[in-house]
């Protein structure tokens, strides 16, 4: 499916270590929480970089003491309306100071992309075969912002105060 | 009130160019209805049993005559000539087309408003005390807190896809008029003993299935934290609220659930960790905004108008108006007016495209141009100069805007209903006019005094069944329309949730069944008891005794 990242479509380098799958000795892998915890030490062994799968029941707590060993974080939408993974990436960047990718993956659909980007996240992961057409639109639409967030957009608050 | 700036306009206008691209997407089978009702929702729009229904924020009840005036247009060209003054202060027309609803977003971006989140999963129109600014015992005027969170909460990048949609209601009165403590988050302005101002935050309270009356979690914030906290208190809604069940997924259900102890516990955890972020209120910017609600050009009057007494003794319809619907002004020589929208009768809070012209002339004319929508479904004119009121009196009149009735049994507050919703189990507009037609008297009416009356056509409780004095609640039994009834409870600030008080009845013995409570009141109340006091004081058996006596009326 297309990654976008940086406003462009791009090859995504990223593995995810399947379900029951041996350890691949090369390249940059994500893995499960649950992967996570079973193989830790033989995923700490390898070379290339690592990232994290959460599933949205999964708070950003399992993963704060360990975040420094991740270059990537995936937050999974099981569906539109789970909103919980956007207090998840705020998290992540605002509170525990993470400054890997974070990527969109699940349900992620042209409508949500301008809230994900607002809170935090840096890649997406859409299934829309127009999804770079779908990125311009979502980040042409709204030019406005009321809320403080990690990506710095200067809030009407701010424009008015100067 | 509040005006928008240049980034507010352009937010609207981008908002409902963004709108006319998804419902063009969903007119040409680009979006499915199923993708497309989120989208959809977010604007306000909801698919009905007959019809779309548009729901337009009016910002915590406020509206200016221009605003008005579009609404009547809008009624006029788009609607069937009328619209819906509804329970959270909002206005909802009923007969929309879909084609036309970007058309629409686009008139009322034009006079600074629109329809985000007055619908879906998210922060809803703020509500607030329909006499802001104006109340006599007011202790600080709330709307300015309302717009800066209007402005935090539209588009909110964490807190668009909540587990169930959530309400905030401010109060800066002794009085509550905004139902403080049965809203998601419930904020009541006070000073501390410093002088200065802040708010006791109550969370969890709602109606709906499970009625909880909220909890206090804090009894002073101070005003600079406000959206701090309300930011701390989502994240662990929108992080613990359940997403398993639509019926327990409200925030009074994870605070219920958790118990108010570890709820609070949370909340402050996670404020301790955004507290000195960048959603402190700078005192420039909570000056700024609240130089938008500086009191208007009040004239120094007096008083006492001599004139008034006069025309009450010769004029009892005027006497009776200025009893019920007129109140005491925190200005000299001004008083503030409820317009009855609940004519008898009439469906309550609806109103016509003609009657919205001339409200909004009289606005202009005697109110400085601007009026209130309240919670119980009437219009206000806040600041009326005493010696206008005769006159003001006399053009409601010509237009079917002044019954007496404001605060007793047939001002009910009442949903759509099954003559509209897609939710409801039994019709409640129809209820309501016999109900009123029943009680049309005003002299009998004013004998039995404040009594309120709510009533709901299913069990999601949008009339407020469950804090009525006296509550009706429509069912659906075995295809046959079953009423409800509950007495006791209480939306102010003494909140009180009704009991059931028996088995149900039909849509005509509903009505008897009123009477018969009415009459119970009648026989037991003491020297100027208020329905309410009275069930207070004797409890809910003598009233079920005469109730239930035969089995007429069953």
């Amino acid at each position: 499916m297309p990654l976008i990242k940086g406003g462009e479509r791009v090859d995504d380098p990223w593995i995810s270590l399947a379900e029951g799958a041996e350890i691949p000795p090369h390249g940059p892998l994500i893995v499960s929480l649950q992967q996570w915890r079973d193989q830790r030490a033989a995923l700490l062994a390898r070379a290339d970089t690592l990232g994290i799968r959460l599933a949205s029941d999964q708070p950003t707590s399992e993963i704060a003491d360990d975040l420094s060993h991740f270059e990537l974080v995936a937050l999974e939408f099981p569906s539109f309306g789970d909103g919980r993974p956007y207090s998840h990436a705020r998290i992540l960047r605002e509170i525990l100071g993470f400054e890997g990718e974070l990527r969109a993956v699940g349900d992620v659909l042209l409508e949500q992309l301008h809230f994900m980007h607002r809170a935090g996240f840096d890649a997406f992961v859409v299934s829309s075969e127009t999804a770079l057409e779908d990125w311009r639109i979502a980040e042409s639409e709204i030019r406005v912002w009321y809320q403080p967030t990690a990506d710095g957009r200067p809030t009407a608050m701010m424009l008015r105060r100067g | 009130m509040y005006r928008y700036d240049e980034f507010d306009s352009d937010f609207v206008l981008q908002r409902a160019r963004q709108f006319r691209r998804q419902t063009e997407r969903r007119l040409t089978g680009e979006l499915s209805e199923e993708q497309f009702k989120p989208l959809r929702l977010m604007n306000g729009l909801y698919l009905q049993l007959h019809a779309y229904m548009l729901r337009i924020n009016v910002p915590y009840g406020c509206l200016s005559s221009r605003q008005l005036r579009k609404l009547a247009h809008i009624a006029r060209v788009y609607d069937k000539g009328y619209g819906h003054l509804t329970t959270r202060q909002n206005v909802q027309f009923n007969w929309i087309k879909l084609e036309d609803t970007p058309a629409i977003l686009e008139q009322l971006a034009s006079v600074e408003m629109h329809c985000i989140q007055s619908s879906g999963n998210c922060i809803r129109n703020t509500t607030s005390d329909p006499y802001a600014g104006a109340a006599a015992e007011e202790i600080h005027d709330p709307r300015l807190y309302c717009e800066l969170i209007r402005q935090w909460s539209s588009l909110h990048p964490e807190f668009s896809f909540l587990p169930r949609k959530f309400k905030i209601a401010v109060t800066g009165s002794p009085r509550d008029r905004a139902a403080v403590k049965v809203h998601d988050i419930g904020l009541r302005l006070h000073r501390n003993p410093a002088g200065e101002a802040g708010f006791e935050v109550i969370v969890g309270g709602g109606l709906g299935r499970t009625p909880f009356i909220g909890k206090t979690v804090r009894d002073f914030l101070p005003v600079q934290q406000l959206l701090s906290y309300l930011e701390a208190i989502l994240r662990v809604y929108n992080q613990l609220g359940r997403r398993d069940n639509k019926y327990k997924a409200r925030i009074k259900v994870l605070v219920h659930e958790m118990g108010t102890e570890a709820f609070q516990k949370c909340v402050e955890e996670q404020w301790e960790q955004i507290r000195e972020g960048g959603l402190t209120l700078p005192q420039e910017e909570i000056d700024r905004i609240g130089a938008y609600f500086a009191p208007p050009a009040y004239e120094d009057l007096s008083d006492s108008v001599p004139a008034l007494e006069t025309t009450r003794r010769e004029e009892p319809a005027f006497d009776a108006w200025l009893q019920n619907n007129v109140v005491e002004h925190k200005q000299a020589g001004y008083a503030i007016v409820n317009v009855s929208v609940k004519a008898v009768g009439a469906a309550p809070g609806d109103i016509s495209a003609d009657q919205m012209e001339a409200v909004a002339e009289l606005a202009d004319r005697f109110s400085f141009g601007e009026l209130r929508v309240t919670h119980s479904q009437n219009l206000v004119l806040c600041d009326v100069r005493k010696t206008d009121l005769e006159a003001l009196w006399r053009r409601l009149a010509a237009i079917g805007l002044a019954t007496p009735n404001v605060g007793l049994l047939t001002d009910s507050i009442c949903c759509p209903g099954l003559d509209y919703c897609s939710l409801a189990s039994a019709r409640s507009i129809p209820v309501a006019q016999s109900i009123s037609e029943r009680f049309a008297d005003p002299g009998r009416l004013r004998d039995i005094g404040e009594l309120q009356l709510k009533m709901s056509g299913c069990i999601n409780a949008c009339g407020h069944h469950h804090v009525g004095h006296i509550g009706i609640l429509g069912a659906d039994k075995k295809g046959e329309e079953l009423y409800q009834l509950t007495l006791g409870g209480s939306a102010d600030e003494n909140t009180a949730i009704g009991k059931i008080i028996g088995p149900g009845f039909d849509a005509e013995g509903i009505v008897d069944a009123i009477e018969n409570v009415v009459e119970t009141y009648l026989s037991l109340r003491q020297d100027g008891e208020r329905f309410i006091d009275t069930y207070q004081r004797v409890g809910r058996d003598p009233f079920k005794e005469n109730l239930y006596a035969s089995d007429q009326g069953r």
